[in-house]
C-alpha cells in the first residue's frame, strides 16, 4: 500500500488552526534553509491511510494473541475510558501539588498496591518499561554495594534462560555479566550457582516462574545462596501474571522487582509501547530510589513521573478486579496454559513435559530433524488462521522453540481452536513438508527478504 | 467482577479434569508451601464498572484543569487535531505488540517507517530509530552512543533542561562514565569555556535548542567546536521549533534527540511520552532500539520489517547497544499522524505563532514591570522574566485560573506560550502583572 507521502499532493492539507492575532516574530537567529517534507494530505486521506494501516495489523482486541512471555490478556475499555479523562490528559506535571491531589491519590494507591501484590516495602512508578525497571533496580543495588563501601561486587548473576534484557540491563548498570547454566529441568543450577557467587557478587537477577513456564520450586534456596554471599536478589516481574496473588516476590527472598503493568496489568501494548515499569524495593533500598529528591537517590531515570497515563488504567484494572481477581486472573491462566499444553503435548514435545505455569514451550526440533519443518515454518502457518504466532526460539536453551501463553481472559472456545489449527499444521507438516516453507500464502505480504533488508538499510523513504 | 475471566466456575473444574489437575492448587505444587499466600491480598474488593467509572472520575476532578497555560519547561500544551484521538485509538495500533511478526503487523510497522522519516525530515539526518521512552533518555543514549574506550566523558551545557542533566547522570552512574558541566553565561552555554573543556577523553557534547530558558544557542559554533576537539555533537531540539529553525543537519550535529510531545501528546501529568533519535548514516548502526527497514516479500511486494537488529539485547544479550525492548510505539505514532494532519504549513503555522506569542507576552510583561532576565538573548516560545514580586503575580494568576510560568526560583519565572493562548488571554495575564507591579 501507499506511504502517507506517496499520497501528498502539494498545497494539500486542512488548517486546523486560527490566523495568528499577534504580530508575527520569530527570533533572530539562523533558520533553517530547508522545509521539512512532511505529507501535504488532507483529513480523508489521512484517516482512511491509517484505516488501512489498522487493517493489515493485528491486536489482541482483534483475535488470539499466545506470544510467550508478553502476557497479551485483553485490554478492558473501561480503562481507555478512565486515562482519557481531561482531568487526567490535560494536567501539566509541573502544576503546584495543591491542584493534582487526585493524580498523587490515585499514584500513591497504585504504589501502594504494587508493594501489597510484590510483597516490597516501596515502590516508584518513574521507569517507562520492564527493561528501564530492570536497569532501575540494578542501579539500587549499585548504590546500595557503594553506600557499605562494598564496590568490588561488580557481578550480576544471570541464567542463561534469562530475557535479553536481563544482561544487556547488567551491562547498562555497569556490572559484568555471569551467566549460569539451567538444569535438566530448566531451572536454576544450585551447583552452578553455588559455584558462582562470591565476594564479587553484586546480585542475582531471577524471573520466577522463569522463561521455560516453570516455577522453580528451589526459590527458597537460590535466594538464600545468594543472600549468605553478600549479593541482592533482583525479580524480574515479566512472569508475575501466574503468581500474582498466590504468592509474593518478596515472600521468596526478593530485594528489588519490576512488574510490567502492560502484561500483567492490563494495559494496551500499543505496537511496542507506551508501557510501564515500577520498581519495588525492600526498605533498606528505599534511600535510593529515583525521583524522591532523597541525597542517595539515584537520580531519575527519566521525566517527571513517569507514564501516568498508563499507571491510570492499571489502578482501574487492579480496581475492577479486586482482591479476589488477582489470584483468580493468576490461576486462570496457570489453568489455560496446561490445558493447550495437555492437548498438544502428544504431537508437540514440551521442552520439560511438567505442569507449567501460564505458559509452556514446545521444541520442534524432532519435526525439524524428520520433516525439515521448522519453528518458524509452524509459526508462519499460524498466520493464515488469525492467530498470532507464540514466542520464537525463545528461550534460548531450547531449540527450535516455540513459547505459547495464552492468558486468563481467553474462552475454551478459542483455546479448543488454537489446538485444533495447530494440529492441523502439523499434519500438513508431516504429509507436505515442503508446502510449509511456503506459508503464509493470505496476509498482507508474505515472508519477508529481512537478511536483505538488514545488508541494504533503507530506514527512511526516499523521496 | 471475575478478573476479565470469561470460563465459568463449571468449565474451569471442566478444563483442570481434562487437564489432569485435582484443583488449581494442584496447578501449584512447585511453590513452596511456606511461602504460599495463606488469604487475600491487602487489596480493595473488586468494583463494578459503574463504581470503578465514578471513583476515576472523582480522581480526575480533584485536579485542576487549568484553561490557561503559560507553562512550559519540557511539556507543552499545543493544539491536538480531532483525528490524532480518534485514528490511535484504533485497537489493532492500541492492543498490538512489537511487529514480531511481519506478514500480520504491516500497519504498525509501516506506521513507524514514515515516523522515522518524518523525524529525519525534522532534524536533518539520516536515520531515525522507532522511539525511546521520552527526551530525556533520548539524550542519554545519544551520549551512550558516542561513548568509546578513548572517549568517554560527556560535556553537557547547564543550559540543558536539569531534568535530561539528571537522567544522562543517572545513565553514567550505570557506565561509570563521567559528566561535566559546561557553565552558562547570562542564559546560554558559556562557549568559551565549552572550548577550555574539550579534550581528547571527550566523547561528545550535548546542547538544548532552543535550551531551558528558551534561549537561542549558538548550535553552529558550538557543533564546530567539538568537532575540531574530535568529539561528536548531540543536540537535543523541540520538535516544534524545528519548522522554523536551523535544522540539527544543517549544523552538523552527529546525533539529534528530543521528545515529541509537543507534536500531538497531550500533557497527561508527564508522560507517556515519547523519545526520538536520529543520526548520521555514519552511526546509524549505534543507535539503540527498534528500527524498521524496507524490503520486499517474496512475491516481491514492498513491505516493512524490524531490522539492524544484530544491536539489540534479545540478539546481543549483554553487548547490545541498549537493553530497551518495549519503547513508546503509539506515542510515536501519535506525532506521525499529528504531522501528517498539521502538513509542513501547518507544523510551521503552530511555530510561527508559537514564537509570536511568546514575544507579544514577554513584550507585555516587560511593560507591566517583569523585565527579561537575560537581555539580548534570542527565544522562541520560552523566555525567563526576573522581578522580585514573582511569586505574587504567579499567585494572583493561579487565584483567576491561569496557570504562570515556572518559578524557576524567588525571582525568575520561566514563561511559555504557544498558539494555545489568544491576545486577550495575554493582555490579561499583562494586567493582571501590572497590577502586582504596583501593589
Amino acid at each position: 500500500m501507499k506511504l502517507i507521502f506517496e499520497r501528498s499532493r502539494e498545497g494539500r492539507g486542512t488548517a486546523y488552526l486560527p490566523a495568528c492575532d499577534v504580530p508575527e516574530k520569530l527570533p533572530a537567529c539562523p533558520l533553517r534553509e530547508k522545509a521539512p517534507r512532511l505529507a501535504e494530505v488532507p483529513e480523508t486521506e489521512v484517516d482512511r491511510h491509517y484505516s488501512e494501516l489498522a487493517s493489515q495489523t493485528h491486536g489482541v482486541n482483534k483475535g488470539f494473541y499466545p506470544l510467550g512471555s508478553c502476557t497479551m490478556k485483553y485490554n478492558p475499555a473501561i480503562n481507555e475510558y478512565a486515562a482519557s479523562l481531561p482531568g487526567f490528559t490535560d494536567i501539566h506535571p509541573l502544576q503546584d501539588e495543591d491542584t493534582v491531589k487526585g493524580a498523587a491519590e490515585l499514584a500513591e494507591r497504585l504504589e501502594k498496591y504494587l508493594a501489597e501484590i510484590t510483597g516490597m516495602d516501596a515502590v516508584t512508578l518513574q521507569p517507562a518499561a520492564g527493561a528501564h525497571g530492570e536497569f532501575t533496580g540494578l542501579l539500587l543495588i549499585k548504590a546500595y554495594h557503594r553506600s557499605c563501601g562494598n564496590t568490588q561486587r561488580r557481578k550480576i548473576i544471570v541464567p542463561d534462560s534469562a530475557h535479553g534484557t536481563n544482561p544487556a540491563s547488567a551491562a547498562m548498570a555497569g556490572f559484568e555479566v555471569v551467566s549460569i547454566a539451567s538444569d535438566e529441568h530448566g531451572c536454576v543450577d544450585l551447583d552452578a550457582l553455588r559455584a558462582a557467587v562470591g565476594e564479587d557478587t553484586a546480585g542475582l537477577m531471577l524471573t520466577n516462574p522463569n522463561t521455560v513456564g516453570l516455577f522453580d520450586p528451589n526459590i527458597l534456596e537460590i535466594t538464600s545462596i545468594v543472600h549468605e554471599a553478600g549479593g541482592l536478589c533482583y525479580y524480574d516481574g515479566a512472569n508475575l501474571n501466574a503468581v500474582m496473588g498466590i504468592v509474593r516476590p518478596g515472600d521468596m527472598g526478593f530485594d528489588v522487582v519490576h512488574v510490567n503493568l502492560h502484561k500483567t496489568f492490563s494495559t494496551p501494548h500499543g505496537g511496542g509501547g507506551p508501557g510501564s515499569g515500577p520498581v519495588g524495593c525492600r526498605q533498606f533500598l528505599a534511600r535510593f530510589l529515583p525521583h524522591t529528591g532523597s541525597a542517595e537517590s539515584i537520580g531519575d531515570v527519566r521525566s517527571f513521573m513517569g507514564n501516568f497515563l498508563v499507571a491510570v488504567k492499571a489502578f482501574t484494572y487492579i480496581l475492577s478486579i479486586g482482591a479476589e481477581g488477582v489470584p483468580l486472573a493468576a490461576s486462570n491462566a496457570v489453568l489455560n496454559a496446561n490445558y493447550m499444553r495437555v492437548k498438544l503435548a502428544d504431537i508437540y514435545p514440551m521442552a520439560y513435559d511438567t505442569v507449567c505455569m501460564h505458559e509452556f514451550v514446545m521444541s520442534l526440533e524432532k519435526l525439524h530433524h524428520e520433516y525439515g519443518v521448522s519453528a518458524l515454518d509452524v509459526a508462519k502457518a499460524m498466520l493464515d488462521h488469525g492467530i498470532h504466532p507464540p514466542t520464537m526460539y525463545f528461550p534460548l536453551i531450547v531449540h527450535e522453540a516455540l513459547m505459547v501463553e495464552p492468558t486468563e481472559t481467553e474462552t475454551k472456545e478459542t483455546l479448543d481452536e488454537a489446538v485444533e489449527i495447530l494440529r492441523g499444521i502439523y499434519d500438513a507438516a508431516v504429509s507436505d513438508p515442503a508446502s510449509m516453507h511456503e506459508m503464509p500464502l493470505n496476509t498482507s505480504v508474505r515472508r519477508l527478504d529481512e537478511v536483505g533488508a538488514a545488508r541494504n538499510p533503507v530506514v527512511r523513504y526516499q523521496f | 467482577m471475575n478478573g476479565y475471566i470469561p470460563n465459568t466456575s463449571d468449565e474451569q473444574r471442566e478444563m483442570l479434569r481434562q487437564s489432569g489437575f485435582s484443583s488449581f492448587d494442584d496447578l501449584y505444587r512447585d511453590v513452596p508451601e511456606s511461602v504460599r499466600l495463606k488469604g487475600l491480598l491487602d487489596l480493595p474488593e473488586a468494583m463494578s464498572e459503574l463504581e470503578v467509572r465514578r471513583e476515576l472520575e472523582r480522581l480526575a476532578s480533584e485536579n485542576t484543569v487549568y484553561k490557561h497555560i503559560f507553562r512550559g519547561a519540557g511539556a507543552y500544551r499545543h493544539y491536538i487535531p480531532a483525528i490524532v484521538d480518534e485514528v490511535t485509538g484504533k485497537e489493532e495500533f492500541r492492543t498490538a505488540y512489537t511487529p514480531y511478526q511481519a506478514e500480520i503487523s504491516q500497519g504498525v510497522l509501516q506506521s513507524i517507517f514514515e515516523y522515522q522519516t518524518d523525524i529525519c525530515e525534522l532534524t536533518g539526518l539520516e536515520a531515525a530509530n522507532a522511539s525511546v521512552y521520552d527526551g530525556a533518555c533520548a539524550a542519554a543514549e545519544a551520549c551512550e552512543m558516542c561513548r568509546d574506550r578513548k572517549r568517554s566523558r560527556v560535556l553537557v551545557s547547564s543550559a540543558v533542561d536539569p531534568k535530561i542533566i539528571s537522567v544522562v547522570r543517572t545513565y553514567s552512574f550505570g557506565r561509570d562514565t563521567e559528566v561535566t558541566l559546561i557553565p552558562e553565561k547570562d542564559g546560554a552555554t558559556d562557549l568559551e569555556a565549552l572550548k577550555e573543556a574539550l579534550s581528547e577523553d571527550v566523547a561528545c557534547v550535548l546542547m538544548q535548542q532552543p535550551n531551558f530558558y528558551g534561549s537561542i544557542e549558538d548550535m553552529q559554533a558550538a557543533c564546530t567546536l567539538a568537532h575540531e576537539a574530535g568529539a561528536k555533537f548531540v543536540a537535543s531540539v523541540n520538535p516544534v521549533s524545528l519548522a522554523v529553525l536551523q535544522s540539527p543537519g544543517e549544523y552538523g550535529a552527529d546525533v539529534a534527540v528530543g521528545d515529541g510531545q509537543p507534536l500531538g501528546i497531550p500533557l497527561s501529568w508527564g508522560g507517556p511520552y515519547v523519545g526520538f533519535m536520529a543520526a548520521s548514516e555514519k552511526m546509524m548502526r549505534k543507535l539503540p532500539g527498534r528500527i524498521v527497514g524496507q524490503t520486499k516479500d517474496c512475491d516481491g511486494r514492498r513491505a516493512f520489517v524490524l531490522t539492524l537488529q544484530a544491536r539489540e539485547q534479545h540478539i546481543r544479550r549483554e553487548k547490545a547497544s541498549s537493553n530497551i525492548c518495549s519503547n513508546e510505539a503509539l506515542c510515536a505514532m501519535r506525532t506521525a499522524v499529528y504531522l501528517a494532519a498539521m502538513g509542513p504549513e501547518g507544523l510551521r503555522q503552530a511555530a510561527l505563532q508559537s514564537s509570536s506569542k511568546a514575544h507579544y507576552l514577554q513584550e507585555q510583561l516587560e511593560a507591566a514591570g517583569f523585565k527579561k532576565a537575560f537581555e539580548g538573548r534570542e527565544f522562541f516560545h520560552e523566555f525567563v522574566t526576573e522581578s522580585d514580586r514573582s511569586a505574587e503575580l504567579l499567585a494572583a494568576l493561579k487565584s483567576d485560573g491561569i496557570l504562570g510560568g515556572l518559578p524557576l526560583d524567588e525571582r525568575r519565572i520561566l514563561w511559555c506560550a504557544t498558539e494555545m493562548n489568544t491576545r486577550d488571554e495575554i493582555e490579561k495575564v499583562a494586567a493582571i502583572a501590572k497590577e502586582v507591579s504596583r501593589s
